[in-house]
Protein backbone atom coordinates (compact mmCIF):
# COMPACT_ATOMS: atom_id res chain seq x y z
CA UNK A 1 0.00 0.00 0.00
CA UNK A 2 2.65 2.45 1.05
CA UNK A 3 4.49 2.81 -2.24
CA UNK A 4 1.35 3.44 -4.31
CA UNK A 5 0.25 6.02 -1.79
CA UNK A 6 3.57 7.75 -2.09
CA UNK A 7 3.39 7.82 -5.85
CA UNK A 8 -0.20 9.05 -5.79
CA UNK A 9 0.93 11.92 -3.62
CA UNK A 10 3.91 12.54 -5.84
CA UNK A 11 1.86 12.57 -8.97
CA UNK A 12 -0.82 14.84 -7.60
CA UNK A 13 1.15 16.94 -5.20
CA UNK A 14 1.07 20.09 -7.29
CA UNK A 15 -2.66 19.78 -7.81
CA UNK A 16 -3.55 19.06 -4.19
CA UNK A 17 -1.05 21.22 -2.36
CA UNK A 18 -2.79 24.56 -2.98
CA UNK A 19 -6.04 23.24 -1.53
CA UNK A 20 -4.34 21.91 1.57
CA UNK A 21 -2.63 25.23 2.13
CA UNK A 22 -5.86 27.11 1.53
CA UNK A 23 -8.17 24.90 3.58
CA UNK A 24 -7.80 26.36 7.11
CA UNK A 25 -8.03 29.99 6.03
CA UNK A 26 -10.79 29.42 3.51
CA UNK A 27 -12.92 27.43 5.98
CA UNK A 28 -12.61 30.11 8.67
CA UNK A 29 -13.36 32.87 6.19
CA UNK A 30 -16.33 30.96 4.76
CA UNK A 31 -17.87 30.39 8.20
CA UNK A 32 -17.41 33.88 9.60
CA UNK A 33 -17.54 36.16 6.55
CA UNK A 34 -19.00 34.57 3.42
CA UNK A 35 -21.82 32.47 4.85
CA UNK A 36 -23.11 35.25 7.15
CA UNK A 37 -23.62 37.52 4.12
CA UNK A 38 -26.08 35.01 2.63
CA UNK A 39 -27.61 34.26 6.02
CA UNK A 40 -28.25 37.96 6.54
CA UNK A 41 -29.98 38.21 3.18
CA UNK A 42 -32.10 35.20 4.15
CA UNK A 43 -32.93 36.61 7.59
CA UNK A 44 -34.05 39.87 6.01
CA UNK A 45 -37.14 38.05 4.73
CA UNK A 46 -38.21 37.10 8.26
CA UNK A 47 -39.50 38.71 11.37
CA UNK A 48 -37.24 37.50 14.17
CA UNK A 49 -36.36 38.61 17.69
CA UNK A 50 -33.14 36.59 17.72
CA UNK A 51 -34.45 33.92 20.09
CA UNK A 52 -37.91 32.66 19.18
CA UNK A 53 -39.07 31.11 15.91
CA UNK A 54 -38.60 33.06 12.68
CA UNK A 55 -41.70 34.19 10.85
CA UNK A 56 -41.55 34.52 7.05
CA UNK A 57 -42.69 37.95 5.95
CA UNK A 58 -41.33 38.06 2.40
CA UNK A 59 -40.39 41.57 1.34
CA UNK A 60 -42.30 43.22 4.18
CA UNK A 61 -39.10 44.43 5.88
CA UNK A 62 -38.02 46.14 2.69
CA UNK A 63 -41.50 47.55 2.27
CA UNK A 64 -41.28 49.01 5.74
CA UNK A 65 -37.86 50.47 4.97
CA UNK A 66 -39.29 52.14 1.88
CA UNK A 67 -41.64 54.16 4.06
CA UNK A 68 -39.33 54.70 7.03
CA UNK A 69 -38.34 58.33 7.66
CA UNK A 70 -35.33 57.25 9.73
CA UNK A 71 -34.03 55.14 6.87
CA UNK A 72 -33.90 58.11 4.51
CA UNK A 73 -32.33 60.27 7.17
CA UNK A 74 -29.62 57.64 7.72
CA UNK A 75 -29.07 57.31 3.99
CA UNK A 76 -28.77 61.06 3.65
CA UNK A 77 -26.22 61.14 6.45
CA UNK A 78 -24.29 58.32 4.79
CA UNK A 79 -24.05 60.43 1.66
CA UNK A 80 -22.87 63.40 3.71
CA UNK A 81 -20.20 61.17 5.26
CA UNK A 82 -19.15 59.86 1.88
CA UNK A 83 -18.85 63.30 0.27
CA UNK A 84 -17.23 65.14 3.17
CA UNK A 85 -14.92 62.26 4.07
CA UNK A 86 -13.42 62.64 0.60
CA UNK A 87 -11.86 65.89 1.85
CA UNK A 88 -9.39 63.65 3.67
CA UNK A 89 -7.75 62.79 0.33
CA UNK A 90 -6.72 66.33 -0.78
CA UNK A 91 -6.10 67.33 2.84
CA UNK A 92 -3.85 64.31 3.32
CA UNK A 93 -2.00 65.25 0.15
CA UNK A 94 -1.57 68.81 1.40
CA UNK A 95 -0.11 67.65 4.71
CA UNK A 96 2.14 65.17 2.91
CA UNK A 97 3.45 67.93 0.61
CA UNK A 98 4.04 70.13 3.63
CA UNK A 99 6.04 67.40 5.37
CA UNK A 100 7.93 66.10 2.33
CA UNK A 101 11.18 67.85 3.25
CA UNK A 102 14.50 66.73 4.62
CA UNK A 103 15.06 69.02 7.57
CA UNK A 104 16.32 67.65 10.87
CA UNK A 105 13.72 65.81 12.91
CA UNK A 106 11.29 65.48 10.02
CA UNK A 107 10.92 61.74 10.59
CA UNK A 108 9.62 62.37 14.07
CA UNK A 109 7.26 65.03 12.74
CA UNK A 110 5.89 62.60 10.20
CA UNK A 111 5.20 59.94 12.81
CA UNK A 112 3.61 62.42 15.18
CA UNK A 113 1.34 63.70 12.41
CA UNK A 114 0.30 60.12 11.81
CA UNK A 115 -0.55 59.62 15.47
CA UNK A 116 -4.35 60.18 15.30
CA UNK A 117 -4.73 57.12 13.10
CA UNK A 118 -3.12 54.80 15.62
CA UNK A 119 -5.46 55.56 18.49
CA UNK A 120 -8.88 53.99 18.77
CA UNK A 121 -11.94 55.78 17.40
CA UNK A 122 -13.46 55.42 20.86
CA UNK A 123 -10.73 57.67 22.22
CA UNK A 124 -11.07 60.05 19.25
CA UNK A 125 -14.82 60.20 19.88
CA UNK A 126 -14.42 60.92 23.58
CA UNK A 127 -11.82 63.61 22.91
CA UNK A 128 -13.99 65.43 20.38
CA UNK A 129 -17.12 65.14 22.50
CA UNK A 130 -15.21 66.97 25.16
CA UNK A 131 -13.94 69.57 22.70
CA UNK A 132 -17.49 70.17 21.52
CA UNK A 133 -18.87 70.39 25.05
CA UNK A 134 -21.20 73.36 25.40
CA UNK A 135 -19.93 76.45 27.21
CA UNK A 136 -16.41 75.23 28.05
CA UNK A 137 -15.32 73.07 25.05
CA UNK A 138 -12.30 74.38 23.18
CA UNK A 139 -13.90 74.08 19.73
CA UNK A 140 -17.13 75.58 21.03
CA UNK A 141 -15.08 78.50 22.27
CA UNK A 142 -13.38 78.83 18.90
CA UNK A 143 -16.73 78.89 17.11
CA UNK A 144 -17.95 81.50 19.55
CA UNK A 145 -14.97 83.71 18.74
CA UNK A 146 -15.53 83.26 15.00
CA UNK A 147 -19.31 83.53 14.77
CA UNK A 148 -20.27 85.18 18.03
CA UNK A 149 -22.84 82.51 18.87
CA UNK A 150 -22.67 79.75 21.43
CA UNK A 151 -23.66 76.49 19.73
CA UNK A 152 -23.68 73.05 21.28
CA UNK A 153 -22.75 71.25 18.09
CA UNK A 154 -23.55 67.70 19.17
CA UNK A 155 -26.90 68.74 20.61
CA UNK A 156 -27.91 70.54 17.44
CA UNK A 157 -29.80 68.29 15.05
CA UNK A 158 -28.60 70.18 11.97
CA UNK A 159 -24.92 70.37 12.92
CA UNK A 160 -24.24 67.21 14.92
CA UNK A 161 -23.49 64.98 11.91
CA UNK A 162 -20.95 67.47 10.61
CA UNK A 163 -19.34 67.65 14.01
CA UNK A 164 -18.90 63.87 14.00
CA UNK A 165 -17.58 63.85 10.44
CA UNK A 166 -15.00 66.47 11.42
CA UNK A 167 -13.84 64.18 14.22
CA UNK A 168 -13.60 61.31 11.75
CA UNK A 169 -11.58 63.37 9.31
CA UNK A 170 -8.81 63.83 11.82
CA UNK A 171 -7.50 60.23 11.75
CA UNK A 172 -8.51 59.77 8.11
CA UNK A 173 -6.37 62.71 6.96
CA UNK A 174 -3.46 61.14 8.83
CA UNK A 175 -4.02 57.89 6.96
CA UNK A 176 -4.14 59.58 3.53
CA UNK A 177 -1.08 61.60 4.46
CA UNK A 178 1.01 58.51 5.11
CA UNK A 179 -0.11 56.98 1.80
CA UNK A 180 0.92 60.12 -0.07
CA UNK A 181 4.22 60.43 1.79
CA UNK A 182 5.11 56.94 0.62
CA UNK A 183 3.98 57.82 -2.89
CA UNK A 184 6.04 61.03 -2.93
CA UNK A 185 9.04 59.06 -1.76
CA UNK A 186 8.90 56.98 -4.91
CA UNK A 187 8.43 59.76 -7.43
CA UNK A 188 10.63 59.59 -10.50
CA UNK A 189 12.95 62.53 -9.78
CA UNK A 190 14.36 62.65 -13.32
CA UNK A 191 10.93 63.42 -14.72
CA UNK A 192 10.42 66.12 -12.12
CA UNK A 193 13.77 67.71 -12.89
CA UNK A 194 13.11 67.54 -16.63
CA UNK A 195 9.75 69.25 -16.16
CA UNK A 196 11.43 71.91 -14.03
CA UNK A 197 13.95 72.52 -16.83
CA UNK A 198 11.00 73.10 -19.11
CA UNK A 199 9.77 75.76 -16.75
CA UNK A 200 6.98 73.84 -15.03
CA UNK A 201 6.55 74.74 -11.38
CA UNK A 202 4.01 75.05 -8.61
CA UNK A 203 0.49 73.96 -9.43
CA UNK A 204 1.23 72.98 -13.02
CA UNK A 205 4.08 70.74 -11.97
CA UNK A 206 1.90 69.18 -9.26
CA UNK A 207 -1.05 68.66 -11.58
CA UNK A 208 0.74 67.42 -14.70
CA UNK A 209 3.77 65.55 -13.37
CA UNK A 210 3.35 64.71 -9.70
CA UNK A 211 -0.33 63.72 -9.44
CA UNK A 212 -0.24 61.22 -12.31
CA UNK A 213 2.68 59.49 -10.59
CA UNK A 214 0.72 59.45 -7.34
CA UNK A 215 -2.11 57.55 -9.04
CA UNK A 216 -1.73 54.34 -7.01
CA UNK A 217 -1.57 56.27 -3.73
CA UNK A 218 -4.67 58.24 -4.68
CA UNK A 219 -6.51 55.05 -5.57
CA UNK A 220 -5.79 53.46 -2.20
CA UNK A 221 -6.56 56.69 -0.36
CA UNK A 222 -9.96 56.85 -2.08
CA UNK A 223 -10.64 53.17 -1.36
CA UNK A 224 -9.87 53.38 2.35
CA UNK A 225 -11.76 56.65 2.65
CA UNK A 226 -14.91 55.27 1.00
CA UNK A 227 -14.77 52.18 3.18
CA UNK A 228 -14.12 54.32 6.25
CA UNK A 229 -17.06 56.60 5.46
CA UNK A 230 -19.51 53.76 4.95
CA UNK A 231 -18.24 51.92 8.01
CA UNK A 232 -18.69 54.94 10.27
CA UNK A 233 -20.21 53.49 13.38
CA UNK A 234 -17.85 53.97 16.29
CA UNK A 235 -17.91 57.76 16.33
CA UNK A 236 -21.68 57.98 15.97
CA UNK A 237 -22.14 55.46 18.74
CA UNK A 238 -19.66 57.19 21.06
CA UNK A 239 -20.45 60.82 20.39
CA UNK A 240 -24.23 61.00 20.01
CA UNK A 241 -25.73 57.48 19.93
CA UNK A 242 -27.53 58.56 16.81
CA UNK A 243 -29.12 61.57 18.50
CA UNK A 244 -30.29 64.26 18.90
CA UNK A 245 -33.67 62.93 17.70
CA UNK A 246 -31.95 60.36 15.52
CA UNK A 247 -30.41 63.10 13.38
CA UNK A 248 -26.90 61.61 13.31
CA UNK A 249 -27.85 58.02 12.49
CA UNK A 250 -26.09 56.40 9.58
CA UNK A 251 -27.18 53.08 8.09
CA UNK A 252 -24.63 51.11 10.11
CA UNK A 253 -25.80 52.64 13.37
CA UNK A 254 -29.50 52.50 12.44
CA UNK A 255 -29.09 48.80 11.73
CA UNK A 256 -27.45 48.19 15.09
CA UNK A 257 -30.12 50.18 16.86
CA UNK A 258 -32.94 48.20 15.28
CA UNK A 259 -31.37 44.79 15.74
CA UNK A 260 -29.54 44.99 19.00
CA UNK A 261 -30.30 47.74 21.41
CA UNK A 262 -32.83 48.84 23.95
CA UNK A 263 -35.02 49.95 21.04
CA UNK A 264 -35.75 46.34 20.17
CA UNK A 265 -34.43 43.12 18.79
CA UNK A 266 -35.71 43.28 15.23
CA UNK A 267 -33.14 41.05 13.57
CA UNK A 268 -35.06 40.75 10.29
CA UNK A 269 -35.52 44.49 9.90
CA UNK A 270 -31.92 45.07 10.92
CA UNK A 271 -30.76 42.51 8.36
CA UNK A 272 -32.74 44.31 5.65
CA UNK A 273 -30.96 47.58 6.50
CA UNK A 274 -27.64 45.73 6.43
CA UNK A 275 -28.44 44.32 3.00
CA UNK A 276 -29.04 47.82 1.64
CA UNK A 277 -25.75 49.02 3.12
CA UNK A 278 -24.05 45.95 1.70
CA UNK A 279 -25.41 46.65 -1.78
CA UNK A 280 -24.15 50.24 -1.62
CA UNK A 281 -20.74 48.96 -0.56
CA UNK A 282 -20.84 46.31 -3.29
CA UNK A 283 -20.94 49.03 -5.96
CA UNK A 284 -17.58 50.28 -4.70
CA UNK A 285 -16.15 46.82 -4.02
CA UNK A 286 -16.93 45.72 -7.58
CA UNK A 287 -15.09 48.78 -8.82
CA UNK A 288 -11.98 47.94 -6.80
CA UNK A 289 -12.07 44.30 -7.85
CA UNK A 290 -12.50 45.30 -11.47
CA UNK A 291 -9.40 47.47 -11.29
CA UNK A 292 -7.44 44.71 -9.60
CA UNK A 293 -8.54 42.27 -12.28
CA UNK A 294 -7.26 44.57 -15.01
CA UNK A 295 -3.96 44.87 -13.17
CA UNK A 296 -3.62 41.12 -12.82
CA UNK A 297 -4.28 40.67 -16.53
CA UNK A 298 -1.58 43.20 -17.38
CA UNK A 299 0.93 41.69 -14.98
CA UNK B 1 11.88 65.90 -5.02
CA UNK B 2 8.58 67.74 -4.82
CA UNK B 3 7.93 70.27 -3.45
CA UNK B 4 11.28 72.03 -3.89
CA UNK B 5 13.48 71.35 -0.85
CA UNK B 6 13.49 74.29 1.55
CA UNK B 7 17.28 74.13 1.55
CA UNK B 8 17.17 75.58 -1.96
CA UNK B 9 14.69 78.28 -1.02
CA UNK B 10 15.52 81.79 0.23
CA UNK B 11 16.52 82.08 3.88
CA UNK B 12 13.21 83.57 5.04
CA UNK B 13 11.31 80.57 3.63
CA UNK B 14 13.62 78.19 5.47
CA UNK B 15 13.12 80.00 8.74
CA UNK B 16 9.38 80.28 8.23
CA UNK B 17 9.19 76.55 7.53
CA UNK B 18 11.19 75.68 10.62
CA UNK B 19 8.85 77.83 12.71
CA UNK B 20 5.71 76.57 11.04
CA UNK B 21 6.51 72.88 11.56
CA UNK B 22 6.23 72.75 15.36
CA UNK B 23 3.31 75.16 15.28
CA UNK B 24 1.39 72.99 12.84
CA UNK B 25 2.17 69.93 14.91
CA UNK B 26 0.82 71.49 18.08
CA UNK B 27 -2.40 72.51 16.33
CA UNK B 28 -2.74 69.08 14.75
CA UNK B 29 -2.23 67.24 18.02
CA UNK B 30 -4.14 69.73 20.16
CA UNK B 31 -6.82 67.16 21.00
CA UNK B 32 -4.21 64.72 22.26
CA UNK B 33 -2.26 67.35 24.13
CA UNK B 34 -5.49 68.43 25.77
CA UNK B 35 -6.19 64.89 26.90
CA UNK B 36 -2.66 64.33 28.15
CA UNK B 37 -2.75 67.52 30.23
CA UNK B 38 -6.21 66.80 31.55
CA UNK B 39 -5.15 63.35 32.65
CA UNK B 40 -2.78 64.99 35.15
CA UNK B 41 -5.22 67.74 36.15
CA UNK B 42 -6.67 67.66 39.66
CA UNK B 43 -10.45 67.25 39.85
CA UNK B 44 -10.71 70.60 41.64
CA UNK B 45 -9.51 72.42 38.49
CA UNK B 46 -12.46 71.14 36.49
CA UNK B 47 -14.89 72.21 39.20
CA UNK B 48 -13.28 75.65 39.21
CA UNK B 49 -13.71 75.95 35.44
CA UNK B 50 -10.03 75.47 34.59
CA UNK B 51 -10.57 73.07 31.68
CA UNK B 52 -7.82 74.03 29.30
CA UNK B 53 -5.37 76.15 31.26
CA UNK B 54 -2.34 74.90 33.15
CA UNK B 55 -3.21 72.36 35.86
CA UNK B 56 -2.94 73.95 39.31
CA UNK B 57 -0.75 71.06 40.38
CA UNK B 58 0.38 67.67 39.07
CA UNK B 59 -2.31 65.11 39.88
CA UNK B 60 -1.28 62.44 37.41
CA UNK B 61 -0.53 59.95 40.13
CA UNK B 62 -3.95 60.35 41.81
CA UNK B 63 -5.85 60.23 38.52
CA UNK B 64 -4.14 57.19 37.08
CA UNK B 65 -4.26 55.24 40.31
CA UNK B 66 -7.94 56.15 40.67
CA UNK B 67 -8.55 54.78 37.19
CA UNK B 68 -6.81 51.52 37.98
CA UNK B 69 -8.11 51.08 41.51
CA UNK B 70 -11.71 52.19 41.20
CA UNK B 71 -12.53 50.76 37.79
CA UNK B 72 -12.06 47.39 36.07
CA UNK B 73 -9.83 48.96 33.41
CA UNK B 74 -7.02 46.57 34.32
CA UNK B 75 -9.34 43.69 33.51
CA UNK B 76 -10.38 45.38 30.25
CA UNK B 77 -6.78 45.83 29.18
CA UNK B 78 -6.06 42.20 29.99
CA UNK B 79 -9.10 41.14 27.95
CA UNK B 80 -7.89 43.22 25.02
CA UNK B 81 -4.55 41.44 25.13
CA UNK B 82 -6.31 38.08 25.38
CA UNK B 83 -8.22 38.86 22.21
CA UNK B 84 -5.55 40.70 20.27
CA UNK B 85 -2.54 38.43 20.61
CA UNK B 86 -4.17 35.11 19.61
CA UNK B 87 -5.90 36.90 16.72
CA UNK B 88 -2.62 38.32 15.54
CA UNK B 89 -0.97 34.90 15.59
CA UNK B 90 -3.98 33.17 14.04
CA UNK B 91 -4.64 35.58 11.19
CA UNK B 92 -0.99 35.98 10.25
CA UNK B 93 -0.43 32.22 10.45
CA UNK B 94 -3.45 31.34 8.32
CA UNK B 95 -2.59 33.95 5.74
CA UNK B 96 0.98 32.69 5.39
CA UNK B 97 -0.60 29.48 4.13
CA UNK B 98 -3.30 31.03 1.96
CA UNK B 99 -0.98 33.69 0.61
CA UNK B 100 1.57 31.05 -0.34
CA UNK B 101 -1.07 28.95 -2.08
CA UNK B 102 -2.48 31.87 -4.06
CA UNK B 103 0.91 33.26 -5.03
CA UNK B 104 2.69 30.11 -6.14
CA UNK B 105 0.15 27.75 -7.72
CA UNK B 106 -1.69 28.16 -10.98
CA UNK B 107 -5.19 26.74 -10.83
CA UNK B 108 -8.54 27.80 -12.17
CA UNK B 109 -10.16 29.12 -9.02
CA UNK B 110 -7.04 30.96 -7.88
CA UNK B 111 -7.97 34.51 -8.82
CA UNK B 112 -11.57 34.01 -7.71
CA UNK B 113 -10.60 32.85 -4.25
CA UNK B 114 -8.22 35.78 -4.01
CA UNK B 115 -10.91 38.27 -4.97
CA UNK B 116 -13.37 36.75 -2.51
CA UNK B 117 -10.83 37.31 0.27
CA UNK B 118 -10.31 40.89 -0.87
CA UNK B 119 -14.01 41.66 -1.28
CA UNK B 120 -14.94 40.01 2.01
CA UNK B 121 -12.46 42.26 3.72
CA UNK B 122 -14.42 45.33 2.60
CA UNK B 123 -17.99 44.31 3.48
CA UNK B 124 -19.83 46.34 6.12
CA UNK B 125 -19.74 44.67 9.53
CA UNK B 126 -23.50 44.98 9.86
CA UNK B 127 -24.18 42.38 7.18
CA UNK B 128 -22.25 39.89 9.32
CA UNK B 129 -23.59 40.99 12.66
CA UNK B 130 -26.79 39.01 13.13
CA UNK B 131 -25.49 35.62 11.87
CA UNK B 132 -22.12 35.91 13.63
CA UNK B 133 -23.78 36.83 16.90
CA UNK B 134 -26.25 33.99 16.47
CA UNK B 135 -23.44 31.54 15.68
CA UNK B 136 -21.54 32.65 18.77
CA UNK B 137 -24.62 32.26 20.96
CA UNK B 138 -25.30 28.77 19.62
CA UNK B 139 -21.71 27.59 20.06
CA UNK B 140 -21.49 29.04 23.56
CA UNK B 141 -18.81 31.52 22.53
CA UNK B 142 -20.98 34.61 23.06
CA UNK B 143 -19.73 36.84 25.86
CA UNK B 144 -16.28 35.28 25.90
CA UNK B 145 -12.94 36.31 24.45
CA UNK B 146 -12.97 33.18 22.27
CA UNK B 147 -15.92 34.35 20.20
CA UNK B 148 -14.05 37.57 19.47
CA UNK B 149 -10.80 35.77 18.71
CA UNK B 150 -12.42 33.42 16.18
CA UNK B 151 -14.30 36.16 14.40
CA UNK B 152 -11.38 38.57 14.24
CA UNK B 153 -9.03 35.83 13.08
CA UNK B 154 -11.36 34.85 10.25
CA UNK B 155 -12.09 38.42 9.20
CA UNK B 156 -8.50 39.66 9.32
CA UNK B 157 -7.40 36.65 7.28
CA UNK B 158 -8.93 38.44 4.28
CA UNK B 159 -6.71 41.49 4.54
CA UNK B 160 -3.67 39.40 5.51
CA UNK B 161 -4.13 37.12 2.51
CA UNK B 162 -4.19 40.10 0.16
CA UNK B 163 -0.96 41.32 1.70
CA UNK B 164 0.84 37.97 1.86
CA UNK B 165 -0.12 36.91 -1.63
CA UNK B 166 1.22 40.11 -3.15
CA UNK B 167 4.35 39.90 -1.04
CA UNK B 168 5.15 36.32 -2.06
CA UNK B 169 4.29 37.10 -5.66
CA UNK B 170 7.13 39.62 -5.67
CA UNK B 171 9.68 37.04 -4.51
CA UNK B 172 11.84 35.41 -7.21
CA UNK B 173 9.84 32.43 -8.43
CA UNK B 174 13.00 30.69 -9.74
CA UNK B 175 13.79 29.86 -6.13
CA UNK B 176 10.68 27.72 -5.82
CA UNK B 177 11.02 26.31 -9.31
CA UNK B 178 14.53 25.03 -8.76
CA UNK B 179 13.59 23.47 -5.42
CA UNK B 180 10.76 21.60 -7.16
CA UNK B 181 13.16 20.29 -9.77
CA UNK B 182 15.34 19.02 -6.95
CA UNK B 183 12.34 17.09 -5.66
CA UNK B 184 11.76 19.11 -2.48
CA UNK B 185 8.19 18.59 -1.25
CA UNK B 186 5.78 21.52 -1.39
CA UNK B 187 5.50 21.71 2.39
CA UNK B 188 9.27 21.91 2.76
CA UNK B 189 9.46 24.58 0.06
CA UNK B 190 6.97 26.61 2.07
CA UNK B 191 8.66 26.00 5.39
CA UNK B 192 12.33 26.29 4.47
CA UNK B 193 12.43 28.53 1.41
CA UNK B 194 9.46 30.90 1.42
CA UNK B 195 8.66 31.33 5.11
CA UNK B 196 12.11 32.69 6.06
CA UNK B 197 11.77 35.30 3.31
CA UNK B 198 8.38 36.38 4.63
CA UNK B 199 9.71 37.80 7.89
CA UNK B 200 9.20 41.46 6.96
CA UNK B 201 5.64 40.76 5.83
CA UNK B 202 4.92 38.85 9.03
CA UNK B 203 6.25 41.72 11.11
CA UNK B 204 4.27 44.33 9.18
CA UNK B 205 1.02 42.39 9.40
CA UNK B 206 1.45 41.59 13.07
CA UNK B 207 1.64 45.24 14.09
CA UNK B 208 -1.24 46.19 11.82
CA UNK B 209 -3.52 43.43 13.06
CA UNK B 210 -2.61 44.22 16.63
CA UNK B 211 -3.71 47.82 16.12
CA UNK B 212 -6.86 47.01 14.14
CA UNK B 213 -8.10 44.43 16.62
CA UNK B 214 -7.11 46.39 19.70
CA UNK B 215 -9.07 49.39 18.42
CA UNK B 216 -12.15 47.41 17.40
CA UNK B 217 -15.24 48.70 19.11
CA UNK B 218 -18.13 47.31 17.08
CA UNK B 219 -17.54 43.61 17.67
CA UNK B 220 -16.55 44.23 21.25
CA UNK B 221 -20.07 45.62 21.73
CA UNK B 222 -21.86 42.97 19.68
CA UNK B 223 -20.17 39.80 20.93
CA UNK B 224 -19.49 40.69 24.57
CA UNK B 225 -21.75 41.83 27.36
CA UNK B 226 -20.02 41.30 30.69
CA UNK B 227 -16.98 42.97 32.19
CA UNK B 228 -15.15 39.65 32.46
CA UNK B 229 -14.56 39.51 28.68
CA UNK B 230 -14.99 43.15 27.63
CA UNK B 231 -12.10 44.68 25.66
CA UNK B 232 -10.87 48.10 26.65
CA UNK B 233 -12.60 50.01 23.82
CA UNK B 234 -16.07 48.94 24.89
CA UNK B 235 -14.97 49.13 28.51
CA UNK B 236 -13.80 52.71 28.20
CA UNK B 237 -17.14 53.71 26.73
CA UNK B 238 -18.95 52.00 29.59
CA UNK B 239 -16.72 53.81 32.08
CA UNK B 240 -17.40 57.10 30.33
CA UNK B 241 -21.02 56.64 31.32
CA UNK B 242 -19.98 56.06 34.90
CA UNK B 243 -17.53 58.97 35.07
CA UNK B 244 -19.99 61.62 33.99
CA UNK B 245 -18.09 64.89 33.53
CA UNK B 246 -15.06 63.49 35.40
CA UNK B 247 -12.92 64.44 32.43
CA UNK B 248 -9.66 63.96 34.30
CA UNK B 249 -10.55 60.26 34.75
CA UNK B 250 -11.90 59.86 31.21
CA UNK B 251 -8.66 61.36 29.91
CA UNK B 252 -6.44 59.12 32.01
CA UNK B 253 -8.51 56.10 30.94
CA UNK B 254 -8.23 57.12 27.29
CA UNK B 255 -4.47 57.41 27.55
CA UNK B 256 -4.24 53.98 29.15
CA UNK B 257 -6.46 52.44 26.43
CA UNK B 258 -4.51 54.09 23.62
CA UNK B 259 -1.05 53.29 24.94
CA UNK B 260 -0.49 49.71 23.71
CA UNK B 261 -1.12 50.38 20.00
CA UNK B 262 0.79 53.64 20.24
CA UNK B 263 3.76 51.85 21.79
CA UNK B 264 3.50 49.16 19.13
CA UNK B 265 3.50 51.84 16.44
CA UNK B 266 6.57 53.59 17.75
CA UNK B 267 8.51 50.39 18.28
CA UNK B 268 7.67 48.92 14.89
CA UNK B 269 7.14 52.10 12.89
CA UNK B 270 8.92 50.99 9.74
CA UNK B 271 6.93 47.75 9.52
CA UNK B 272 3.69 49.47 10.38
CA UNK B 273 3.99 51.99 7.57
CA UNK B 274 5.24 49.37 5.11
CA UNK B 275 2.08 47.39 5.83
CA UNK B 276 -0.30 50.29 5.64
CA UNK B 277 1.05 51.72 2.43
CA UNK B 278 1.12 48.42 0.58
CA UNK B 279 0.24 49.14 -3.03
CA UNK B 280 0.61 52.90 -2.65
CA UNK B 281 3.70 52.96 -4.82
CA UNK B 282 3.32 50.47 -7.61
CA UNK B 283 0.68 49.41 -10.07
Amino acid sequence: MAPTKATFWKRNQLRLAPWLFLAPGVIMFAIYVIAPIFQSIWISFFEWDGLGPKKWVGLANYGELWGDESFYLSLKNNIAWLVLYMLAVPAGLAVALFLNQTVTGIRLYKSLFFFPFVISQVVVGLIFTWFYAPSFGLLTGLIKVLTGSDVAILANDRLATYGIIAAGLWPQIAYCMILYLTGLNNINSEQVEAARMDGARGWRLLWNIILPQLGPATFIAVVVTVIGALRSFDLVSIMTQGGPYGSTRVLSYFMFEQALSEYGFRMGYGAAIAVVLFLIMMVFISGFIWRMLLQERNA
Amino acid sequence: MFPTPVQKAPAWVRIAYQLLLPLALVVWLLPLIGVAITSIRPAGDLAAGNYFGMPSHFAGFENYSAVFNDSPIGQFILNSFKVTIPTMIGAVGLSCLTGFALATYKFKANLWIFFIFVAGNFVPFQILMVPVRDLSVRTGLYDSVYGLILFHTAFQTGFCTLFMRNFIKALPFALIESARVEGVTEWRIFLHIVLPLMRPAIAALSVLIFTFVWNDYFWATVLVQGEHAMPVTAGLYALNGRWVAAWHLVSAGSIVAALPPVAMFFLMQRHFIAGLTLGATKG
